[in-house]
């Protein structure tokens, strides 16, 4: 055999092809449900039931416990990113409460070759649910949004995330 | 560069999109799922990814020099083993056989969920399919699982 090694990075292609995966599901639904609004909910639901899942796998992986606080809970939001996606997202913008804060980014690997014409498609907003959907089941609710975009032309991407409400585990039927 | 599971929820999050959509579509064939949007998804990667590959490639010398790359070095990079046998019958038809594929392995090995398996290998059938394409190879794929987590693919190249 001619070829004993190959010189193809296993990492890379398969960041690659989920790059390519993803991009062919936005094209996909784009032709499906013709309201891009519509189809943002449902990157957004996409993104939730990962999200739902990832925490699981996030939780094992780096062990770490329980945050109190939203600046805890931006540091890890941080790793994360850094962890399944090779991003550097920094935190800034704290608002003064302290329940606000934004995720900025100039490189995102799901928007690579990624161009758009101006439309109210929100390419990346599988990212947001996703954070919704880890942060539900660690009982905290977010709203998260984006205030900038890069697709759409601005310098860097901006996700915002704002802490609403701790979630109280209930108490099961027929137990006081 | 992002980590593996990703792309695993994510192949998982695609079939249930398409088994949503295709509910909507039609309630009266509820049996009858359709994956032509995963597989269609599929080719689509497979496609480009493949233009992304071969890129620095020494151009391939036969349709089978093109399947044994598509058996060891795509399909390690994706599926994380190579594929256990290729057959073929010199006349344009490949069988490809994985005696653990990467997104079955996770099921059981009896045959409780065997009517399922159809939708987690309709987007690999569109990637080979979409890889082939660009290669220049026109062909049909399918594949069948007899048993967790093995699977076969038949790919049976079109000429004209």
């Amino acid at each position: 055999m001619s070829r004993q090694t190959s010189r193809l990075d296993a990492k890379k292609v398969n960041s690659e092809l989920l790059t390519l995966t993803y991009g062919a599901l936005v094209s996909q639904m784009l032709k499906e449900i013709e309201n891009p609004d519509d189809v943002n909910k449902q990157l957004e639901r996409i993104g939730y039931n990962m999200g739902v899942r990832l925490i699981e796998d996030f939780l094992a992986r780096t062990s770490s416990g329980r945050c109190l606080e939203m600046r805890e809970t931006a540091d890890k939001i941080q790793q994360a990113f850094r962890l399944y996606l090779n991003m550097q997202p920094t935190v800034t913008s704290w608002s003064n409460a302290g329940d606000e804060f934004s995720l900025v980014w100039d490189q995102c690997p799901l928007s690579e070759w990624v161009e758009m014409n101006n439309s109210s498609l929100k390419y990346c907003a599988l990212i947001p649910g996703a954070i919704k959907g880890a942060l539900q089941m660690v009982q905290l609710d977010v709203q998260c949004w984006f205030v900038q975009d890069q697709l759409k032309g601005d310098a860097v991407t901006e996700l915002r995330v704002k802490y609403i409400k701790r979630l109280e585990d209930a108490v099961p039927a027929g137990e006081d | 560069m992002a980590d593996d599971i990703l792309f695993e929820l994510l192949h998982s999050e695609i079939i249930n999109y398409a088994l949503d959509q295709s509910k909507s579509n039609d309630d009266a064939a509820k049996k009858e799922v359709d994956l032509s949007n995963v597989e269609y998804i599929g080719f689509a990667a497979g496609y480009k990814v493949m233009e992304r590959l071969t890129r620095e490639w020494p151009r391939f010398k036969d349709e089978l020099d093109t399947m044994k790359f598509i058996c060891t070095d795509f399909w390690t990079c994706i599926y994380k083993k190579q594929i256990d046998n290729l057959r073929t019958n010199h006349q344009g038809v490949y069988v490809l056989q994985d005696n653990s594929f990467r997104f079955l392995t996770s099921f059981s090995n009896g045959q409780q969920y065997l009517e399922y398996a159809p939708r987690y290998v309709a987007y690999t059938c569109g990637l080979i399919r979409g890889g082939l394409a660009n290669l220049s190879l026109n062909s049909v794929v399918t594949a069948e699982v007899q048993a967790m987590p093995s699977c076969k693919f038949h790919i049976h190249v079109q000429r004209t």
